[in-house]
C-alpha cells in the first residue's frame, strides 16, 4: 500500500480532492470552490475556462498555497498544502510551484536575465536551471539585458514563463497569460507553455478566458459557480475528465 | 541584497532625491553640532580649564547667576580645606569688566581673581606668570586681537591699570568674554570700584565670589554637611556652567533644534519608505507568491534604507565638515569635535532606520494573493 502511494505521488503533479472554499459576500457565504477534485499528471497541460467570478482564480490560489481551503485535500508532489504552516507554504511555493501571472508581473527594476535569477536568490534551490539557457529556450536570449518596459507584451510573458520554470517546479500555475496579448502572440505564448510543460514534465494548470488557445491543451475543464466539470465542447487535444476522478479515488 | 541593489540603481533618481534631503539634514546637523560646541566653549571654556571639582558659593544664592551675585567670606576656604575628601580649597573671584588697552583696543574681560600662590593660577604659555598686584595674565586668543605683552589694560570708570605680563594657552572665556587672571587683592579692589590712590577699607579684602574646591582623586566629599558647616551652597564645576550668562538658554535652544532635526529626519525617511512600500505592493505580492519569506523581504528593504542613510549621511558629513572648516576661521563660535559629530551622525542614521522600519514593515502585510488577477 505504501509503495502504491509513493508511486502515485511521483506520477502526480497536483492532486486536489473535495476542495471547498467559502467566501463571505456581504452577509451571505459564497462557495468559491464547491467540492472540487482535480488531478494533474506531470507534463499534463490542463486549461480551466469559465466566466468571471466562477472560481477560476480561487482554484489557482488554493492550488498555489496562497489560501487554505475550508475542506478537502491539496497536494503538490508529496507536499500537503492543507497541513503546512505559513512558513512551509512559502518554501513549497518557492521550490515546487511556478506562477505565470497576468501581464507577466515582472519586476520593473530587473533586466530579463535578472528576472530569472531572482527565484534562485530567494532561498536554496536543489537543481536550479541556468538562466541564460532558459532565456534561449523561450527565444529571449538577445533581450537578456532589457528591462520590462523595453519588452513587448509577448516578450514579457515569455520571460515570465522562463522565470516560473527556473527552480524546476512540479506544478506550473498560469493566470490568464493572454489577457494583454493580440491573437498571434496569444497563440505563440500558449504554444510555448504547452511545449515547456511537456518538455520539462511539469503539471500545468492554466486559467483562461481565451477559447482560441485551448487546442494547445491536453485537457479542458469548465468552471461554473465553483464547480469543476469536463468541458462539454470539443476543445483541447483530448477530452478527458475521468482520469482525475480515478486517481483521486486512489488517495 | 540582490533586489535591493538593483532597485537602488534602477530608481536612482527617486533615491537620490531622498538621499539629498538626508544629506542636507546631515549638513545642518554638523553645523549645529559645531555651533553647540562653539557656544559651550565660548560660554565656559575658562571654567572648564580650571582644575576645580566644585565651587562653594554664598548660601542660598540664585544658581543661574551665582558667579555674579555670590559673595563668600575668604576664611571659608580654610573650613573647606578640612572637609574629608577635599584635597585643597582656595578663594576665587570673578567679575566682568570693560577695559581698553593703552594702544586703544577695547576688550571686555572676565577677571578671575586668584591668590598668587594658589593652585588655581595657570602658567603662562608666552610671557611670564602672574607675580604681583597690578599685573594681568590674558587668554591666548587676545594675542590675535592686537594685545601684546607689555601693554597696559585700563579698567573703564575706575582707571585701574593692569600690565599684561603673559598669555595662557588657547581659548579661555566666560559668558562669551575673554578671561584675564589677576591677583586676588587687585581683583577685590576692582570689584569694590576703588580708584588708584583711594583708601580701600579692610572689609573689601574679606570677600570673594566663591571658594574653589578640589577633591582628592575620586573622593566624593559630603557636600551637604560641608555646606551646612561652612554656610555655603556648592555646585560641581559642570553645574556651575549654568551660572554663566546665557549658557543654559543657548545650549537648550541649540539642543532643541537638534532634536527637531532628528525627528524631522526620522519622519521624512519613514514617509519616504512608506510611499515606496505602497508603490511596490504589487512587486512584493509577486515575490511573496514566488515564495520569498518575510525575512528575505525585510532584509532586502532594510538593506536599501541602510545604504541610503549611510551614503547620504556620509555625503552630508563631508559637505558639513568642509563648511565647518570655513566657519571655524570666522568670528562665529564654532568648534567641531570628531566624537560629537560621529555620535550625531550615528544617531541620524539610527533614527532614520527607525523611521524606515515603519515603512518597511508594510511589506509584511502584503497579501501574495494580490499577485493574481488583473494588475498593471
Amino acid at each position: 500500500m505504501t509503495t502504491t502511494t509513493t508511486e502515485t505521488t511521483e506520477r502526480v503533479g497536483l492532486m486536489m480532492s473535495g476542495v471547498t472554499l467559502l467566501h463571505a459576500d456581504g452577509e451571505n457565504e459564497v462557495r468559491a470552490l464547491d467540492d472540487v477534485s482535480l488531478t494533474v499528471r506531470p507534463g499534463e497541460f490542463v486549461a480551466v475556462v469559465g466566466p468571471s467570478g466562477s472560481g477560476k482564480s480561487s482554484l489557482l490560489a488554493v492550488a498555489g498555497g496562497l489560501i487554505k481551503p475550508d475542506a478537502g485535500r491539496v497536494q503538490v508532489g508529496d507536499a500537503d498544502l492543507v497541513t503546512a504552516s505559513k512558513r512551509d507554504l512559502a518554501t513549497i511555493r518557492r521550490t515546487q510551484i511556478g506562477f505565470v501571472f497576468q501581464s507577466a508581473n515582472l519586476l520593473p527594476a530587473l533586466t530579463a536575465i535578472d528576472q530569472l535569477r531572482l527565484p534562485l536568490t530567494l532561498g536554496r534551490v536543489a537543481e536550479p536551471r541556468d538562466p541564460m539557457q532558459m532565456l534561449e529556450e523561450v527565444g529571449m536570449a538577445d533581450r537578456a539585458d532589457r528591462r520590462p518596459h523595453q519588452l513587448s507584451g509577448g516578450e514579457r510573458q515569455r520571460v515570465g514563463i522562463a522565470r516560473a520554470l527556473m527552480t524546476r517546479p512540479r506544478l506550473l500555475l498560469v493566470d490568464e497569460p493572454t489577457a494583454a496579448l493580440d491573437s498571434k502572440r496569444s497563440q505563440e505564448v500558449v504554444a510555448l507553455l504547452a511545449r515547456e510543460a511537456h518538455k520539462h514534465g511539469v503539471a500545468t494548470v492554466m486559467v483562461t478566458h481565451d477559447r482560441d488557445v485551448l487546442h494547445h491543451c491536453d485537457r479542458v475543464l469548465q468552471m461554473t459557480d465553483g464547480k469543476l466539470a469536463p468541458s462539454t465542447k470539443s476543445e483541447g487535444r483530448t477530452i478527458a475528465g475521468g482520469g482525475s476522478a480515478r486517481l483521486s479515488r486512489v488517495f | 541584497m540582490f533586489f535591493a541593489l538593483r532597485e537602488l540603481s534602477f530608481a536612482r533618481g527617486r533615491f537620490a532625491l531622498m538621499g539629498s534631503v538626508v544629506a542636507l539634514i546631515a549638513v545642518l546637523m554638523v553645523l549645529l553640532s559645531g555651533l553647540s560646541v562653539g557656544l559651550v566653549n565660548d560660554g565656559v571654556s575658562g571654567l572648564k580649564k580650571l582644575p576645580v571639582s566644585s565651587f562653594a558659593f554664598e548660601a542660598g544664592v540664585d544658581e543661574s547667576a551665582a558667579f555674579t551675585r555670590s559673595m563668600v567670606e575668604i576664611d571659608k576656604a580654610e573650613m573647606w580645606v578640612d572637609v574629608p575628601g577635599v584635597a585643597d580649597a582656595a578663594p576665587f573671584g570673578l567679575t566682568l569688566v570693560n577695559t581698553r588697552t593703552d594702544r586703544g583696543v577695547d576688550i571686555d574681560l572676565a577677571l578671575f581673581g586668584v591668590e598668587l600662590d594658589s593652585w588655581l593660577l595657570p602658567t603662562a604659555a608666552t610671557g611670564s606668570d602672574l607675580s604681583g598686584p597690578g599685573q594681568i595674565l590674558l587668554a591666548g586668543t587676545l594675542a590675535d586681537e592686537g594685545v601684546a605683552i607689555g601693554d597696559v589694560v585700563v579698567v573703564d570708570q575706575i582707571d585701574k591699570e593692569l600690565e599684561v605680563v603673559g598669555f595662557v594657552d588657547g581659548q579661555h572665556t566666560f559668558g562669551h568674554v575673554d578671561v584675564g587672571y589677576v591677583d586676588l587683592s587687585t581683583w577685590q579692589e576692582i570689584r569694590a570700584g576703588a580708584r588708584p590712590g583711594d583708601e580701600v577699607p579692610n572689609h573689601v579684602y574679606r570677600w570673594v565670589t566663591a571658594i574653589a574646591v578640589l577633591n582628592e582623586g575620586d573622593a566624593e566629599p559630603d557636600v551637604a554637611a560641608a555646606d551646612e558647616m561652612a554656610g555655603t551652597t556648592t555646585m560641581t564645576l559642570e553645574e556651575s556652567f549654568g551660572a554663566s550668562p546665557g549658557y543654559t538658554a543657548e545650549v537648550m535652544t541649540v539642543q532643541m533644534i537638534q532634536w527637531f532635526l532628528y525627528a524631522i529626519s526620522a519622519l521624512v525617511v519613514g514617509a519616504f519608505f512608506t510611499v515606496v512600500a505602497i508603490q511596490r505592493r504589487q512587486e512584493i505580492a509577486v515575490m511573496r507568491a514566488m515564495g520569498a519569506s518575510t525575512g528575505y523581504l525585510l532584509r532586502d528593504s532594510i538593506t536599501q534604507s541602510v545604504i541610503l542613510l549611510v551614503v547620504a549621511t556620509a555625503v552630508g558629513l563631508g559637505i558639513g565638515l568642509a563648511l565647518g572648516a570655513g566657519l571655524s576661521a570666522t568670528e562665529m563660535p564654532f568648534a567641531l569635535y570628531p566624537s560629537a559629530v560621529a555620535a550625531a551622525s550615528a544617531f541620524l542614521v539610527l533614527l532614520g532606520l527607525v523611521g524606515a522600519a515603519f515603512g518597511v514593515l508594510r511589506v509584511t502585510r502584503v497579501d501574495p494573493l494580490t499577485a493574481l488577477g488583473a494588475s498593471r
